[in-house]
C-alpha cells in the first residue's frame, strides 16, 4: 500500500522535475514543477475526438495502457513491505502487463491507419522488445543470488555486503534506467521533445488521442517514470526503517529525474538504426549482471 | 555572334540579344554547359511576345565574370528538343516553360507542374489530381507529409516511398504558396510597391532579394549608387546571412535532439537579427533596401553597435560551434547523412550554400560581384564531403567570414556626403540580369523594359528552385527519420519556389 501511494505522489512531480532540468541546463528558467501535472489535469476535463476510420480498439487502448501501469505498480514492493500483491514470480506478471499495455497502444496506433502511427508503432514494438531479455537477465540473476522469486523477497534479501553486491547494484541500476528510457520513449533512443513525426516513435502513436485519453496516456508516462524509480530505490533501501526508507525513496527518485533531465540535456538521439545496437548492449550488461551472481555463487569451478 | 555577353546589373538594349532559330539556340545552350564546369544557368525563362513565346536564356561564366544572354522565339503549340537531355540542370526551367505556356519538350524526363501558377496553360492542371510517382511492391510503402508542416513553417507536400525504415524515394510537390508575384510586378505601378513585393518573395531573405530588385531597377533607370549605399548593402546582405545560419544551426541542433546547441544557438542569434531592427525599425530587414536612396544611413553609432553585438557573440559562438563539431553524438547524425556528391551537385545545377558544401565553388560573391564586393575580394568556403555536417560546418565558415568581412569592411566605410543622383524612370527597351548571393545562394532578377519604359516581364529566380532536387536526391537511403535533419540543413524556400 505504502508503495502505491508514493509512487502516485511521485508520479505527479516527475516530469516537471524532468523538465526543470532540462531547462536549467539550457540556461533558461522553466516551468513550475506541477506543470506537465496541470497540462494532464486540463486535459482530463475535455472530451475525446475520434476519427471515423477508428474503431473500438482506439477507444479503449488508452485506458487498458493506463490500467496495466496500475496494476504493475500493485505488485512494487516498499523495502520489506510487500506490494498490494505479492507472489511468486510476480516480476514475470509486472513484465507482461506492461507489456499487454504496451500491445494495445500499438494496435490502436495501427487502428488509425495513418502511415505515420504504423511507423512508430513498429519502432516502439522493434524496441521494447530488444529491451525484454535485458529486464529478465537481471531479474533472473536477482532471483538467483537471493533465492526467492518475488519482488518483496529478492530486494528484501538483497544487501550490500560485499564489493560484488555494489557492483551488481550499480549495474542493475544502470540496466533499469536505460529500460526505463527505452520503455518511456525518451532520449536517446526517442526525443519526446520533437515536432517531426518522422522522427518520433512514441509521440507519434499518439498523434490521433486527443482529450481525456491523451491526458491518460501522458499520465501513464509519468507513472512509468516513477514504476522503474521505485525499482530502483528498492534496490537500495532493503530493510530500513521508515523513517529512513521514506526520505531515501524521495531522494531516489528525484535524482532519477534529475539524471534523467541531464541525460537529454547533454547529447544528441541517435539516429535510428544505432537504436537497436545499443539496446542489445544492455542486454550484455545483464549478463555481466549474471556471470558475476554466477561467481559470487561459486558456480565456476 | 550567337549571344551577347553581359556583366551583373549591366543594362542593355533588348534588340542587341541575339534571337536564334530554337535548335542553334539549343545547341548553343548545351554546348555551354557541357563544355565547362565554369557555366552554369542562372535563368531560362520564357515570355509571351506578339502571340508567341520569347524564350531567354542566362549562362553564367565564372571565370569571365560575365553572363551570356541568348533568345529564340518560338510558339506555344511548338513541339520542341529538349535540353534537358544534354544537361539536367535546365530540367525546372523547361518544366517551368511547359507549366507556363504549354510548350512540349521532348525527351524531357518528367514535366512535372513546378508552381501551378494562376495563369497556366493547363487549368486542369490542379494539385488536387496530381498523379504521383508510385512503385508497385508489396515490400515498398508510401508516407505523404504535408502540406501543412510539422513545425508549421510553410507547405510543401513530401511523399516518400520506403523499404522500412529506408528511403528509396522521395517526392517533392510544390505550390502551395503561389502568390503570382512575377504578375504583381507588372501589375503594381509604385516603385514602393514594388520593393514591398521585392522584399516578401521570401521572407527569411529580405535583403538578398531587396538588393537583387534595387538593383536591377537601378540599372534599368542608369543610375549609378553611391559607394555609401552599395556599402550598405553588402553589410546588410552579410549581416542576414549570420542571422540566419545561426538560426539553422539552433534548427539543425533541434532536429538532432541536442537541447543545448539549441537553445544557445537560438539566444545567439536573437541579437543578430536585433541590430536590424536598430538599424532600420525591422528585424527581418524589411524597408532598410531602397532602390536609388536609403532612409536609414549607416553611422558611426550604428557601426559602434554592430562591434558591440557581434564582440558578445564571438565568444559564445566559438564555443558553441567547437561543441557541436566535437560531441560524438552529434557527429554520429550528421556524417554521412543525406550526402550530394560533386557530381549529382554539378549535374543537377545546385547554387549557393548547397553546392559549396559539395565542394562545388558557386558564389555569386567571387564569381560576378558587383557594388561593393569588387572591392573585397572575397573568397568562397568550401566543403567537401557534401553531408549534413560538411552544411553544418560551412555555416560555420561562413558566418566567421562574414563577420570578418563586415570588420574589415567598418574599418574605413565610406559615408553619404554626398547627394545621390536623382534616378529617372527606368530606360525603354532595356534588358537588365541581376545576380546576389543571399545566404541561401544565387539570387537572379531578370527585368525586361517595352517602348514606354514600363516593365514589360520580371522574372524572380530564388535559389531554392535549383536545390530542392538536391535535398529529394539526398535523402535515397537515408533512413526515413534522417529526413528532417536533411532538409534542415539545406532550409530551401517555399515561397522562393512558389513565388
Amino acid at each position: 500500500m505504502l508503495s502505491f501511494v508514493l509512487i502516485i505522489l511521485v508520479s505527479f512531480v516527475f516530469t516537471g522535475i524532468v523538465i526543470r532540468t532540462k531547462s536549467l541546463a539550457s540556461g533558461r528558467k522553466g516551468p513550475g514543477v506541477f506543470q506537465p501535472m496541470k497540462d494532464i489535469l486540463r486535459l482530463f476535463k475535455k472530451g475525446a475526438v475520434y476519427s471515423e476510420t477508428t474503431s473500438i480498439i482506439f477507444q479503449i487502448a488508452p485506458s487498458i495502457y493506463f490500467a496495466s501501469i496500475i496494476m504493475a505498480i500493485l505488485v512494487l514492493p516498499f523495502g520489506h513491505y510487500k506490494g498490494i500483491i505479492s507472489f511468486s514470480y510476480d516480476f514475470v506478471f509486472f513484465a507482461y502487463v506492461l507489456a499487454m499495455g504496451k500491445f494495445f497502444n500499438i494496435i490502436s496506433a495501427l487502428d488509425t491507419g495513418s502511415s505515420f502511427e504504423g511507423m512508430g508503432a513498429s519502432r516502439e514494438a522493434l524496441f521494447s522488445m530488444l529491451a525484454e531479455p535485458a529486464f529478465f537477465i537481471l531479474m533472473g540473476s536477482l532471483a538467483l543470488l537471493t533465492g526467492h522469486t518475488s519482488f518483496q523477497e529478492i530486494f528484501m534479501t538483497f544487501h550490500f555486503g560485499s564489493y560484488t553486491s555494489y557492483a551488481i547494484g550499480t549495474l542493475a541500476t544502470f540496466v533499469l534506467i536505460i529500460i526505463c528510457m527505452i520503455e518511456n520513449s525518451r532520449m536517446p533512443i526517442d526525443d519526446p521533445k520533437t515536432h517531426l513525426e518522422l522522427t518520433m516513435m512514441h509521440e507519434v502513436m499518439i498523434l490521433d488521442n486527443s482529450g481525456f485519453d491523451l491526458g491518460l496516456i501522458l499520465h501513464g508516462t509519468n507513472m512509468k517514470f516513477a514504476l522503474y524509480g521505485a525499482l530502483i530505490a528498492n534496490l537500495f533501501m532493503g530493510n530500513l526503517p521508515l523513517y529512513y526508507s521514506i526520505p531515501l525513496f524521495i531522494f531516489i527518485q528525484s535524482l532519477f529525474a534529475v539524471v534523467v533531465g541531464l541525460l537529454e540535456s547533454f547529447s544528441a538521439r541517435f539516429r535510428m538504426s544505432h537504436n537497436a545496437q545499443f539496446i542489445l548492449v544492455l542486454s550484455s550488461v545483464s549478463l555481466l549482471v549474471f556471470f558475476s551472481v554466477l561467481m559470487v555463487m561459486g558456480k565456476f569451478n | 555572334m550567337n549571344y551577347i555577353e553581359v556583366n551583373n546589373n549591366q543594362r542593355i538594349s533588348v534588340f542587341s540579344i541575339p534571337v536564334l532559330e530554337y535548335d542553334i539556340f539549343a545547341d548553343v545552350i548545351a554546348n555551354f554547359l557541357t563544355k565547362d564546369i565554369k557555366y552554369h544557368c542562372v535563368n531560362y525563362f520564357g515570355f509571351p511576345e506578339k502571340g508567341n513565346v520569347k524564350l531567354i536564356c542566362c549562362i553564367a561564366d565564372d571565370s569571365k565574370h560575365s553572363i551570356n544572354v541568348l533568345s529564340s522565339i518560338v510558339n506555344s503549340n511548338d513541339k520542341l528538343q529538349s535540353i534537358t537531355t544534354k544537361h539536367f540542370a535546365l530540367h525546372i526551367f523547361e518544366r517551368e516553360i511547359h507549366e507556363n505556356f504549354g510548350i512540349d519538350f521532348i525527351g524531357h524526363p518528367w514535366q512535372k507542374p513546378v508552381r501551378y501558377p494562376f495563369n497556366r496553360a493547363d487549368k486542369n492542371n490542379i494539385i488536387a489530381n496530381y498523379p504521383f510517382y508510385k512503385i508497385e511492391s508489396e515490400e515498398l510503402h508510401e508516407v505523404g507529409v504535408g502540406p501543412i508542416h510539422a513545425g508549421v513553417i510553410e507547405p510543401g507536400h513530401f511523399r516518400f516511398i520506403c523499404n522500412g525504415e529506408q528511403i528509396l524515394h522521395l517526392e517533392i510537390q510544390l505550390g502551395y504558396q503561389h502568390r503570382g508575384i512575377e504578375q504583381l510586378f507588372l501589375e503594381k505601378k509604385n516603385l514602393l510597391q514594388r520593393t514591398t513585393l521585392a522584399e516578401n518573395i521570401a521572407g527569411d531573405t529580405v535583403v538578398g532579394h531587396t538588393v537583387a530588385f534595387a538593383q536591377a531597377w537601378e540599372s534599368l533607370c542608369d543610375f549609378k549608387p553611391s559607394e555609401a549605399l552599395q556599402f550598405e548593402r553588402v553589410l546588410a546582405l552579410e549581416h542576414e546571412r549570420i542571422a540566419i545560419h545561426t538560426g539553422d544551426l539552433s534548427a539543425i541542433c533541434t532536429d538532432i535532439a541536442y537541447q543545448l546547441g539549441s537553445s544557445v544557438f537560438g539566444r545567439l542569434r536573437t541579437p543578430i537579427i536585433n541590430y536590424f531592427q536598430q538599424w532600420c525599425g525591422n528585424r527581418l530587414a524589411k524597408s532598410l533596401i531602397r532602390a536609388g536612396k536609403t532612409n536609414f544611413p549607416f553611422s558611426e553609432q550604428l557601426a559602434e553597435k554592430w562591434f558591440e553585438v557581434i564582440n558578445a557573440y564571438k565568444p559564445d559562438f566559438k564555443e558553441m560551434s567547437s561543441e557541436i563539431f566535437d560531441m560524438p553524438s552529434v557527429l554520429a547524425r550528421l556524417e554521412k547523412t543525406g550526402t550530394v556528391s560533386t557530381e549529382t551537385a554539378t549535374s543537377i545545377g545546385t547554387v549557393g550554400m548547397t553546392a559549396r558544401a559539395s565542394n562545388l565553388n558557386r558564389d555569386i560573391r567571387f564569381s560576378h560581384p558587383a557594388g561593393f564586393y569588387q572591392k573585397l575580394n572575397y573568397q568562397p568556403i568550401l566543403g567537401k564531403t557534401g553531408d549534413v555536417h560538411a552544411r553544418a560546418k560551412l555555416r560555420m565558415g561562413e558566418i566567421n567570414a562574414s563577420i570578418e568581412l563586415i570588420t574589415k569592411m567598418l574599418d574605413k566605410f565610406p559615408k553619404h556626403d554626398i547627394k545621390e543622383n536623382v534616378m529617372e524612370s527606368p530606360l525603354a527597351d532595356s534588358f537588365v540580369v541581376s545576380l546576389v548571393e543571399g545566404w541561401r545562394g544565387e539570387i537572379c532578377h531578370c527585368a525586361i523594359t517595352d517602348e514606354n519604359g514600363e516593365l514589360k516581364m520580371y522574372k524572380i529566380k530564388d535559389p531554392s528552385l535549383h536545390n530542392w532536387l538536391a535535398l529529394a536526391l539526398s535523402v535515397r537511403n537515408n533512413e526515413i527519420s534522417d529526413f528532417p535533419i536533411c532538409n534542415k540543413s539545406f532550409n530551401l524556400s517555399y515561397c522562393g519556389n512558389d513565388l
